[in-house]
């Protein structure tokens, strides 16, 4: 990991206050790591840190879908079968995708803004350093009596109720997370409220800058929601209390509303900052400026807004009135709208510009391309009657895989490419990163595009076993994730060798990029805009 | 099926081995009937008014997404082609036009209040559960569904289902048939062209009560009771199964309801008043050991050997082996207490709410005596589980208690 250190990459010996002679280079070692208050070094440790967890969900997926691959139990049995459904949807969502963005915050931000670290530098050390413990407590709960949860990712009680002591450790662990998240916020929300570059107005902004300090609303309004709800599960499970429990007067129901009130504004915690990172490459590779700034920023607060109203589309087969129905179906529709504006946007940003289809441009494309499907399966969902017949269905899979794959994780993908040059200092080898996007783009869909037809059909999710009837999407399915899975061992290749060297990277790498993080040196320097930078 | 050997070739002309070998593995799936088809595409045949609308929604909205999905991206993939760099295309330096972002609002606000305006009326619809002509109550048990038929023609009827997929099949051991995984013992019988309610609860979690063809999903919830309805315009079998993940065999405990002509449905109502009847057995009957024994064998492998195996060596440590087990082996009292309350802190469910007397004495009497165990005591007559319900709340405490 060493490698990666800003101060290194340039200078194999190792000696990191060799060439910039105007600042402090980090101690040598394990104890930089673990003491590091540098929003660079901080970034790095965020992104292997969720690496490491994608691979791990990963490795869980794959295990769900060669279980999968053909009927009736051959590989897991049925309650280990439901700890890995539950486990790969815990890690790739709090482990995977949500410190991942946090990640691209710290290196990126203060580059950004042109301010010379985060606010609360501290802070920013213990909310990465606790994710850690958390992440190890969900790897102990498989080895614990009883195993990890099997109660699904959404934790629904009373089944949750049901759980071993996995199900309290998966607990904790969203504590530890959420407490993290929190305080990442919170030092994003300062960060850019207080450490802006003179001259740099809100509504100049760099879009990603813009997707993540609503973001970090956002989390701070949901992330207490879901641990009042957990504690309540552990109340309930341990000290006799009855929240959702009817026998003693409690409603099994009012978990799931809890639930989901932090649940559907996740969905867009985790699709925010993917729109941020591709509003910043549309522009840089079609040399054109983006189409309309101010109304991609409104489109990003009326998602935000809207998301905190349409939770319970989620619940619509529980039983509620007519009214409440109707009110969802409704409010859902709505986030279609600043959801088409983005797209429109995106797409009248490439209009007549003068692109080029290097490999953060391809992730870039490739999000909005198969982004949208999982769109319009969402609009297809938000229609009541249709979700009735749909839900917990794999045609709800499909549509959240390609909405979280092919959404975050693609545009996560491009981000990485397009800002490597600069986290490195050298070109990442562009036929790896092209490989691996065009093996990432088929076999995800040769993976999700089948459980659209498996949903119709009506299989339903969560089960290890299934009418033989479904058997030929399913063994498609499984290859198309196997060969998924394998592709990103190209991405850890690309990423590691454009580490070890490479071309030198120049201060702009891209030709049409714009903002302060390429006023910089490739590779940005441990401190950078220790004089902040005027901007006109 | 011709699409299936179509994809079968391609495939192979892939040198997907792996694919064409699990695509061959299904080869002999023929579809099910009132269940998925091999391959299929779409939503299941919809057989009831409400699942007419749901598909004909669903068609809807794919054709206007599609329509709009093409547009976009039409506009998107000409731009890739003709605005290139390597084309010497010069970017032009537009950006923002009022004209174009309102037009880009509006319309697609127009379009998606217009998709949620035509599901209205079905939504509408479908709460009507009013003027049933026939309410039965589904209740689900981890893992199987009860069925009690509480107003209208066969009311008193009451039964579980269970999968009666044998375990065989589920373990690669024997051929799968061609509804395997979406058949049950007792299926839910109703009437052609009757408004059905079906009131759902749960006896333990949340599960849901499903069948696609119906356009019927509703969850089961423990201690809270909610309704929905079909009325099917065709005979025939339906097929579903639990749509909300409750727990371990949450993937096996399938619907499966047989809609009759109403001549038919009043016969079956007759034959099942028989049935329940003639099965009312004498709980002071005085049972042999080996009888009751065999009658237990048939009561372990339905309700008990999905966790504690069949062999008796169970799944431990969340399912201990009954094989060699103390409590088994132990005072008759503990295991009949057990066996009817279930133990509290584990995944032991109380049976005595879903088996009766005779059942319970059987399947004890069975374990006592099966595999490698020996119990001093081996034989429990169905009038001690008539007289251990009884017992009062500490007895059972005491008696259900872990032995140390």
């Amino acid at each position: 990991m060493s490698a990666v250190l800003p101060g290194h990459a340039h200078d194999d010996h190792a000696d990191a206050h060799g060439h910039d002679d105007h600042h402090h280079g980090p101690p040598a070692g394990f104890m930089r790591w673990v003491t590091t208050t540098n929003h660079k070094d901080i970034g790095t440790l965020y992104l292997w840190f969720s690496f490491a967890m994608f691979l791990t969900g990963g490795m869980l997926a794959l295990t769900i879908r060669a279980e999968l691959f053909k009927p009736g139990l051959q590989i897991v049995n049925p309650e280990f079968f439901n700890q890995l459904t539950t486990m790969h949807g815990i890690i790739m969502v709090f482990g995977a995708i949500m410190p991942a963005f946090v990640g691209f915050a710290n290196w990126q931000i203060p580059l950004m803004i042109g301010a010379p670290d985060m606010a609360f530098a501290r802070m920013n050390n213990w909310s990465f350093w606790l994710l850690v413990p958390a992440a190890s407590l969900l790897i102990i709960s498989f080895f614990v009596p009883g195993g990890a949860t099997a109660a699904g990712w959404t934790m629904y009680a009373p089944l949750s109720s049901q759980m071993g002591i996995g199900q309290d450790l998966a607990i904790f662990a969203l504590h530890i997370m959420g407490a993290s998240s929190i305080m990442g916020s919170i030092n994003i929300i300062t960060t850019i409220l207080n450490m802006r570059a003179p001259g740099m107005t809100l509504m100049k902004m760099p879009m990603f800058c813009w997707t993540w300090l609503i973001t970090s609303y956002m989390l701070i309004a949901v992330m207490p929601v879901l641990a009042g709800a957990i504690t309540m599960t552990l109340t309930d499970r341990h000290f006799g209390t009855s929240f959702f429990n009817a026998a003693g007067g409690g409603d099994p129901v009012m978990y799931q509303h809890i639930f989901w009130f932090f649940g559907h504004p996740e969905v867009y915690i985790m699709i925010l900052p993917a729109f941020g990172i591709v509003s910043q490459i549309i522009p840089a590779f079609a040399r054109k400026p983006l189409f309309g700034y101010a109304s991609m920023v409104y489109a990003t607060s009326s998602i935000a807004i809207l998301s905190f109203i349409v939770w319970a589309h989620h619940m619509f087969t529980t039983g509620m009135p007519a009214a409440g129905q109707l009110f969802f179906m409704y409010a859902t529709m709505l986030i279609a709208v600043p959801t088409g504006v983005k797209v429109f946007n995106w797409i009248a940003t490439m209009w007549k510009g003068s692109m080029t289809f290097e490999t953060p441009m391809l992730f870039a494309i490739g999000f909005i391309f198969v982004f949208t499907m999982g769109g319009f399966t969402g609009l297809i969902l938000a229609v009541t009657p249709i979700d009735i017949q749909l839900q917990d269905t794999y045609y709800v899979v499909a549509h959240f895989h390609y909405v979280l794959v092919a959404g975050s994780l693609f545009a996560m993908f491009a981000g990485v490419y397009y800002w490597l040059p600069k986290w490195t200092g050298h070109m990442y080898d562009e036929f790896l990163g092209k490989l691996h996007f065009w093996c990432s783009v088929v076999f995800f869909n040769l993976t999700f595009f089948p459980m659209h037809f498996l949903g119709l059909a009506g299989m339903p999710r969560r089960i290890p076993d299934y009418a033989a009837q479904f058997a030929d999407f399913n063994a498609v399915a499984s290859i198309g994730a196997f060969c998924f899975g394998l592709s990103q061992l190209i991405f850890l290749a690309a990423v590691i060798k454009c580490v070890k060297g490479g071309p030198k990277a120049a201060d702009k790498p891209w030709e049409g990029a714009e903002g302060l993080e390429w006023t910089v040196p490739s590779p940005a320097p441990y401190h950078t805009f220790e004089t902040p930078p005027q901007v006109k | 099926m011709a699409v299936s050997t179509h994809l079968r070739k391609l495939a192979a002309q892939l040198g997907m081995a792996a694919g064409a070998a699990a695509c061959g593995a299904s080869a002999y799936a023929a579809d099910m009937v009132g269940g998925p088809a091999e391959l299929q595409l779409n939503l299941q045949r919809p057989v009831t008014d409400i699942a007419d609308q749901i598909f004909d929604l669903h068609t809807g909205m794919l054709i206007v997404c599609l329509l709009i999905f093409i547009a976009v991206f039409a506009a998107m993939f000409y731009s890739i082609f003709a605005h290139r760099k390597d084309k010497g295309h010069k970017a032009a330096t537009f950006h923002e036009s009022t004209t174009v972002e309102i037009a880009w609002t509006l319309i697609p606000m127009i379009i998606v209040i217009g998709m949620a305006g035509f599901a209205t009326r079905t939504v509408i619809a479908m709460k009507d559960t009013s003027n049933a002509d026939l309410t039965i109550k589904a209740t689900g048990y981890q893992w199987k569904w009860g069925y009690d038929y509480i107003k209208g023609e066969g009311e008193g009827i009451s039964f579980y289902s269970n999968l009666s997929t044998p375990r065989a099949q589920i373990e690669g051991k024997a051929e799968r048939g061609v509804n395997y995984m979406l058949e049950v013992d007792n299926e839910v019988v109703v009437p052609v062209n009757k408004k059905i309610r079906i009131l759902t609860t749960a006896d333990d979690v949340i599960h849901a009560w499903m069948i696609p063809a119906f356009g019927v999903k509703q969850d089961a919830i423990p201690g809270f009771v909610r309704d929905t309805w079909f009325k099917s315009k065709e005979t025939g079998i339906f097929r579903g199964q639990c749509a909300e993940l409750c727990g371990k065999e949450h993937g096996f405990m399938p619907i499966v309801v047989h809609v009759m002509s109403d001549a038919d449905y009043t016969k079956w109502v007759a034959d099942k008043k028989k049935e329940i009847a003639s099965k009312q057995e004498d709980p002071n009957k005085v049972w042999t050991q080996p009888d009751l024994a065999a009658r237990g064998k048939t009561v372990y492998e339905n309700n008990c050997a999905a966790c504690h195996k069949s062999d008796g060596k169970g799944t431990p440590p969340a399912f201990p082996p009954l094989d060699g087990s103390k409590t088994v082996l132990g005072p008759m009292d503990n295991q009949v207490a057990v066996e009817l309350n279930g133990r509290p802190g584990t995944a032991m469910a109380a049976m005595g709410k879903t088996l009766s007397d005779t059942d319970i004495a059987a399947v004890v009497t069975y374990t006592r005596g099966a595999w490698s165990n020996k119990a001093a005591v081996a034989l429990v007559q169905p009038s001690d589980i008539k007289a251990a319900r009884a017992w009062d709340a500490a007895k059972v405490t005491a008696l259900v208690a872990k032995p140390q």
